[in-house]
C-alpha cells in the first residue's frame, strides 16, 4: 500500500473540475457534462416521441422500418454509435461538425431508441376505450393522440424519463473518447498532469457523478410514488 | 459517403479480418468471465440486501446505489489507474505480471453489473407473494428449505429475462474496455479504420456482430416468455 491519500490535488484544481477554462476559454468539467446531458435529453425526448409513434403506426412499412431502426440502435454499444456519428456526420453535413455536437447527436440517437420504448409503454397504458371514445366523438386519429392519449400517457412516463436522464448523465462520460472536455476528460487531463493522484481524482469524480445521479434517481422514485397515489 | 470506394475485402480477408476476429474473441472472453463473476457477486449482494441484519443490509444498499449511479467509464479508470493505492502490494505485483488491462476491465464490469443484477434478483424474489412463504413455513419447512423449494424456483423463472438483459448490456458495455487498451472488438474496428481509412466497412462489421448477438438473444427471450413464462401466468 502507498503512503496514503492526498486530496489537496482536488482543491488545487477545483474550478477546472467544475467549469473547465471558462470564462477565459471553453466551458468544461461538470458544467459541460450537465450541458451535454440536458440538450441531448431534450432532443431525445422528441426523438423518442417520434420513434415511439412510428413504432405503433398502422402503416406496416413505417412500423417495421422504424422498429428495425430502434432494434439496431438498441443492439449497439453507445461507443459504436459515437464512432459512427464521428465518421458519418461530416460526410452527410458536407462540413466538419464540432466534437460536442457529434456526441450530442450520438447520445440523442441512442437514447431516442430507448425513450421510444417508454413512449410505447406509456401509450399502451391508456385503455383502448379512450381512443375509441375519442374517435367516435368525431376526432381525427392524430387529435385523439395529441389531446387524449399523450397527455395522460406522458404523465405515466415521467419517472422513466427521469431515469433516462440519469443514464444520460452517466453516458456523457463517453464524450471523453472524442476529446470533449466534460468531467471525465478533465479528470484524465489532471491525472496526466499530476500523475501520482489517480485514486483521489477518479474517486472524487465518481462521488460527483454519484451525487448528481442519486439526486435524480431519488426524484424519479418520489415522482413515481406521488403520481401513483394521485391516480 | 459520396465518392467513397467501398472495399469489403478489407474486413473479409487477410490481416485486418484477423484483427477483427481476435477482437471478437477478446470481447467474448471479457464478457463471459465478467458475466460469471457479476452473477455470483450480484447474488451475494441481493442476499445481503434482503438480510435481517441491519448493517449488512445497509452496506448492500450503499453498494447498489453507489455503483449504479456512477458511470462505468469512471469505474474502469478508477480500477485501472487508481487501484494500486488501495490494493495490497501482493495483489498489485500479481496484477502487473498478468494482463492488467483485462483484469481491470473485468473488475469494473463485474462490480458495475453486479449492482444491477442484485436489484433484478431482489425484485424477482419480491414478486412472489408473501403468503407463499407463510404457507411454506406453516407447513413445517424451515426458512432455508422454503426458499429452496418454494420461493427460489418461482423467482428464478421470473428473473431470467432481466438477467439475460443485463448480460447483454455487459457485453455491449465491454466495448468501453478499449479506453484502457483492451484489444476487444471496438478497439480492433478502430485500429482497422486508422490503418486503412476503411471506417465504413470496419464499423459495419463490428456493428453487425453486436447487433446479431443482441437479436439472437432477444429472439430467444421472446421464445422463453412464450413457452415458459406465459403458461405459468395463465395457470
Amino acid at each position: 500500500m502507498d503512503a496514503g491519500f492526498d486530496f489537496s490535488v482536488i482543491w488545487r484544481n477545483i474550478t477546472y473540475f467544475f467549469i473547465g477554462r471558462f470564462p477565459h476559454g471553453a466551458l468544461g468539467g461538470i458544467a459541460l457534462t450537465l450541458y451535454l446531458a440536458v440538450i441531448a435529453c431534450v432532443l431525445s425526448f422528441f426523438g423518442g416521441l417520434i420513434l415511439g409513434m412510428l413504432n405503433i403506426s398502422h402503416n406496416r412499412v413505417v412500423k417495421y422500418v422504424s422498429l428495425a431502426v430502434v432494434n439496431i440502435i438498441r443492439g449497439m454499444p453507445l461507443l459504436m454509435v459515437i464512432f459512427w456519428m464521428y465518421f458519418l456526420l461530416p460526410a452527410f453535413m458536407g462540413k466538419t461538425v464540432s466534437e460536442s455536437w457529434t456526441v450530442i447527436m450520438a447520445l440523442t440517437l441512442f437514447t431516442s431508441a430507448y425513450m421510444s420504448q417508454i413512449v410505447k409503454a406509456g401509450i399502451d397504458s391508456i385503455p383502448r376505450g379512450q381512443t375509441e371514445a375519442g374517435l367516435s366523438s368525431g376526432l381525427y386519429p392524430w387529435q385523439v393522440m395529441v389531446y387524449i392519449v399523450l397527455p395522460q400517457g406522458l404523465r405515466n412516463m415521467i419517472p422513466s424519463f427521469v431515469n433516462q436522464f440519469v443514464s444520460m448523465i452517466k453516458d456523457t462520460s463517453l464524450a471523453f473518447i472524442v476529446g470533449v472536455s466534460e468531467l471525465t476528460h478533465v479528470a484524465t487531463q489532471i491525472n496526466n498532469r499530476t500523475i501520482i493522484y489517480p485514486t483521489e481524482i477518479f474517486f472524487f469524480i465518481a462521488v460527483i457523478y454519484f451525487i448528481i445521479c442519486y439526486a435524480f434517481t431519488s426524484l424519479s422514485r418520489w415522482l413515481e410514488r406521488r403520481l401513483a397515489w394521485r391516480r | 459517403m459520396f465518392k467513397y470506394q467501398f472495399d469489403w475485402s478489407v474486413v473479409l480477408s487477410g490481416q485486418y479480418a484477423e484483427w477483427l476476429l481476435s477482437g471478437i474473441k477478446v470481447t467474448f472472453q471479457l464478457s463471459v468471465v465478467s458475466i460469471i463473476f457479476s452473477f455470483l457477486l450480484g447474488l451475494l449482494i441481493a442476499v445481503m440486501r434482503m438480510s435481517n441484519v441491519r448493517p449488512v443490509r445497509w452496506f448492500a444498499h450503499g453498494y447498489l446505489e453507489f455503483f449504479r449511479n456512477t458511470p462505468l467509464l469512471v469505474q474502469i479508470f478508477f480500477w485501472y489507474f487508481g487501484s494500486y493505492k488501495i490494493l495490497p502490494m501482493v495483489i498489485n505485483d500479481w496484477l502487473n505480471r498478468t494482463n492488467f488491462e483485462f483484469a481491470a476491465a473485468v473488475i469494473a464490469l463485474t462490480i458495475y453489473t453486479s449492482a444491477f443484477i442484485a436489484e433484478d434478483i431482489r425484485s424477482g424474489v419480491r414478486s412472489i407473494p408473501k403468503e407463499q412463504m407463510e404457507a411454506a413455513r406453516s407447513s413445517g419447512f424451515s426458512y432455508i428449505r422454503s426458499m429452496q423449494y418454494i420461493i427460489l424456483p418461482q423467482a428464478v423463472r421470473i428473473t431470467v429475462p432481466p438477467l439475460i438483459n443485463q448480460f447483454l448490456n455487459l457485453t455491449k458495455n465491454s466495448s468501453l474496455a478499449m479506453t484502457i487498451g483492451v484489444m476487444e472488438l471496438t478497439y480492433q474496428a478502430r485500429q482497422v479504420e486508422s490503418y486503412t481509412f476503411k471506417g465504413f466497412e470496419a464499423f459495419t462489421a463490428a456493428t453487425l456482430v453486436y447487433v446479431v448477438i443482441s437479436m439472437i438473444i432477444a429472439g430467444l427471450m421472446t421464445l422463453y416468455s412464450r413457452k415458459v413464462l406465459n403458461p405459468i401466468r395463465a395457470k
